[in-house]
């Protein structure tokens, strides 16, 4: 022990004037919380850049994708044919609760406990908004529309044709290449009224029809006439879109939104905290509530790339 | 935080509010109008594609410089910790550049399976072989 002491000291006296390994000195002027929430932060990134990226890299694989404006055009309360609106107003959700997140933190820095919770009530009825957003989105898509992980009836058109009614003659439904569609179930409602109610009276025994073919799963693939490029005067009928789709989607936006699921737990949980007064006792401006803000910004700024990719491109 | 008054600060936050949500309407706007939807028929024009695309990414690219250097406040933090956060995602541009060129290249080699198996092959008979000698089959080895 002898031994270990006097080297001890031998280093301590050539690392006079203050060395970063004595301890006492915080690297990067950050406390030791603040500076691993950064880099939870960073590795988060890189696990929502991979997730984003495999998007990329599927939907340049694939000969058509679904177009964003076309599968999210639904909003609450029956609006059909808006395109994003609502993914926007979800948008807005965040960024509104980013900003009262950053107010609840200046709050912190005053050691105002009371504007503290305030702000960060705020910032929670802001995330719940969104997650409500989220599941009626969900909902829609998988109840209403029929898409789950493994089956997109979001499809795109690669030439132009006419549809053929149930009797196999041709209709004035008229479409160009790069037109989107969603196959429907059989006799199933819509979920939107386009004049087209008279579906009850059909047979749709799963199989061949003269105008339309039923799959195992029930949907009605409608069979049209194509007009022009090397196939035209053929008979096809609609197929279902590229299968990744619905995969990526619910596992991103599904990966987010838990995020901010958790995000909701661990801001009530630093709320009552602050409102109890412990971080007021701690003295040290409320970096409790400065952690989860970095952590909740974050989630805003996946946001902003998922927005990106999903909805505008 | 420690370099402007509270006032300054809280004019800041709203400030920081009112960009990013008009930032948020102009990319929906641009992205409504690449396909069509402000002025129908643009969505033909395949160079406004990728215009509107570029915009797109640069806006949100903004988006993302504005909520991390003022929200979650990098730009007061030591150079060397925003360095150590913000240096490893240039990576990203590799993975970026990489996948992208991966994911073309799936797409070309779908596209060559699906030619090939629409390709339509003929029958060759034995007469129209060429370079063969005719009454090659009656060739009989013997000893």
């Amino acid at each position: 022990m002898a031994t270990t002491d006097s080297v001890m000291e031998k280093q301590d006296l050539d690392n006079q004037g203050g060395s970063s390994w004595d301890g006492g000195e915080a690297p990067f002027k950050a406390s030791y919380g603040k500076l691993m929430m950064w880099y939870f932060l960073l590795s988060d990134a890189f696990t929502f850049a991979g997730f984003l990226i495999a998007y990329g890299a599927l939907r340049f694989s694939s000969p058509t994708w679904p177009v964003p404006d076309f599968v999210f055009s639904t909003a609450p309360f029956g609006v059909h044919h808006a395109p994003l609106i609502f993914v926007t107003i979800m948008s807005f959700l965040l960024i509104i609760s980013s900003v009262t997140m950053v107010r609840a933190v200046q709050e912190g820095h005053r050691e105002n406990k009371n504007g503290v919770v305030f702000w960060m009530l705020l910032t929670i009825i802001g995330g719940i908004g969104f997650l409500s957003c989220q599941a009626w989105e969900w909902t829609n898509l998988i109840a209403t529309e029929h898409m789950t992980v493994n089956v997109n009836p979001f499809g795109t058109h690669v030439e132009s044709g006419v549809y053929l009614d149930a009797n196999g003659k041709e209709t004035d439904e008229v479409f160009e290449a790069g037109d989107s569609y969603l196959i429907h179930k059989a006799g199933a409602g819509h979920g939107e009224d386009h004049g087209e109610g008279d579906h009850a009276e059909h047979d749709y025994t799963q199989g061949d029809h003269a105008g339309y073919f039923v799959n195992s799963d029930n949907f009605l693939q409608r069979k049209y006439l194509v007009t022009d490029g090397p196939d035209a005067g053929e008979v096809k009928m609609q197929q279902f879109g590229p299968k990744a789709f619905g995969a990526l989607f619910f596992f991103i936006t599904g990966f987010h939104g838990f995020h901010v699921l958790s995000g909701v737990v661990f801001l009530i949980i630093i709320m009552v905290n602050a409102g109890s007064g412990l971080y007021m006792a701690r003295k040290n401006g409320h970096e409790m509530v400065e952690k989860i803000g970095l952590y909740w910004h974050f989630v805003d700024l996946v946001w902003v790339f998922v927005f990106l990719v999903f909805y505008l491109l | 935080m420690g370099h402007l008054s509270y006032e300054d600060s809280k004019k800041l936050v709203y400030k920081g509010l009112v960009l990013l949500a008009v930032v948020t309407l102009i990319e929906v706007f641009f992205s409504l109008l690449g396909k069509g939807h402000v002025i129908g028929g643009l969505e033909d024009i395949s160079w406004l594609g990728y215009v509107v695309g570029l915009v797109l990414i640069v806006l949100s690219l903004y988006k993302a410089y504005y909520i991390i250097y003022e929200f979650m406040h990098m730009r007061y933090e030591v150079k060397g910790l925003a360095l150590s956060v913000l240096l490893p995602t240039v990576l990203l541009v590799w993975a970026l550049i990489a996948f992208f060129q991966e994911g073309t290249a799936w797409k070309q080699r779908r596209q060559q399976i699906e030619d090939k198996d629409k390709e339509k092959v003929e029958e060759v008979k034995k007469d129209d072989l060429q370079g063969f000698r005719k009454d090659a089959a009656t060739i009989e080895f013997k000893g």
